[in-house]
């Protein structure tokens, strides 16, 4: 039965026998970098969404608090940190992959998930403290733009930190070589894409000031 | 041999490991700048609603195209990889400035 790590892999292969395409260029990586581009649209979505509802409050007394009453800047602010020093992890695990020290790579890889881990339990902290705070998903339109925009994002970082575990299991057991490097790139684009979309997110929705 | 060649074209292409480092510490300055600017009474100049929002807006921006550039690598990638996230990003933001326009967001 093949595994994840197997298939994960078998991509990379492929990834490398597209080289020989017409355009010069791999298929995975181009393919990639068009799913990327999509993305774009799907948080400018959620993002715009977001802009448009962040002051409305719901009709009743219980339903007033919105989450930028509730906001906790110094806390967001480290998680923020947290996640832009995942992309430098990330592609030190590509440059040692690159060069063909696995040690490396596999420490790198396991960093880069565990910061995306202190991420992904800020968040879960941050929701739960919300929710104490009178600020339910569903209370006014303020805070369920807010859940759908930041969980998203949250479900985008679990899904990175699924792919860089699978590397890190596949390079423990002998199947990520040297030639496998756009395998490591292919899920570094992802992540990277993942922490730009926070840089997006923290500055507009956290930072900027609220009328 | 010609894998090996491609691995090493890839490590000659690619910054070194001390220049992504030295990105990530301005990266971190940066974000620490746009957080002082929550606290604003440490910077009177962030006093201004105008000038905090510009000056995040450019933060942002230059934070954004420092990862793409030189941590997706797109400073060193075939400029087609560039056009095709360039072409989504330029799509995203027309389709939702007009549509914040047309909810009159901007008034």
């Amino acid at each position: 039965m093949a595994t994840a790590t197997d298939a994960a892999v078998d991509t990379a292969d492929h990834g490398h026998d597209d080289h020989g395409t017409s355009t010069g260029i791999s298929n995975t990586k181009l393919a990639m970098w068009g799913f990327l581009g999509s993305e774009c649209l799907l948080f400018g979505g959620l993002i715009s969404t977001y802009l448009l509802y962040k002051t409305r409050r719901g009709p009743g007394p219980e339903n007033t608090v919105i989450p930028t009453d509730v906001f906790d800047i110094p806390f967001t602010s480290v998680s923020s940190f947290v996640l832009l020093m995942s992309s430098l992890t990330m592609v030190l695990a590509l440059s040692a992959i690159t060069r063909g020290d696995h040690p490396a790579t596999r420490a790198w890889l396991l960093t880069t998930a565990m910061l995306g881990g202190i991420f992904i339990g800020g968040q879960v902290y941050e929701f739960t403290s919300f929710i104490r705070e009178g600020v339910g998903y569903t209370h006014n339109p303020a805070s369920s733009a807010f859940y759908t925009l930041t969980g998203f994002h949250g479900v985008h970082v679990s899904l990175g930190i699924v792919m860089l575990m699978s590397l890190f299991v596949a390079s423990k057991q002998g199947k990520l070589r040297q030639e496998h490097s756009e395998t490591v790139e292919i899920v570094g684009l992802y992540w990277h894409f993942v922490d730009v979309v926070w840089i997006f997110i923290f500055t507009v929705i956290y930072l900027i000031p609220v009328d | 041999m010609a894998e090996t060649t491609l691995v090493e074209e890839q490590a000659h292409d690619h910054p070194s490991d001390w220049a992504y480092v030295k990105i990530a510490l301005l990266l971190a300055a940066i974000t620490a700048v746009e957080v002082l600017t929550y606290f604003e009474s440490a910077i009177t100049v962030f006093e201004n609603n105008s000038v905090t929002i510009a000056s995040l807006m450019v933060m942002m921006v230059v934070k954004f195209y420092m990862v793409a550039m030189y941590f997706m690598h797109l400073k060193h990638d075939n400029p087609l990889f560039t056009r095709l996230f360039a072409g989504g990003l330029a799509l995203a933001v027309a389709v939702y400035v007009i549509a914040l326009s047309a909810f009159e967001f901007w008034a």
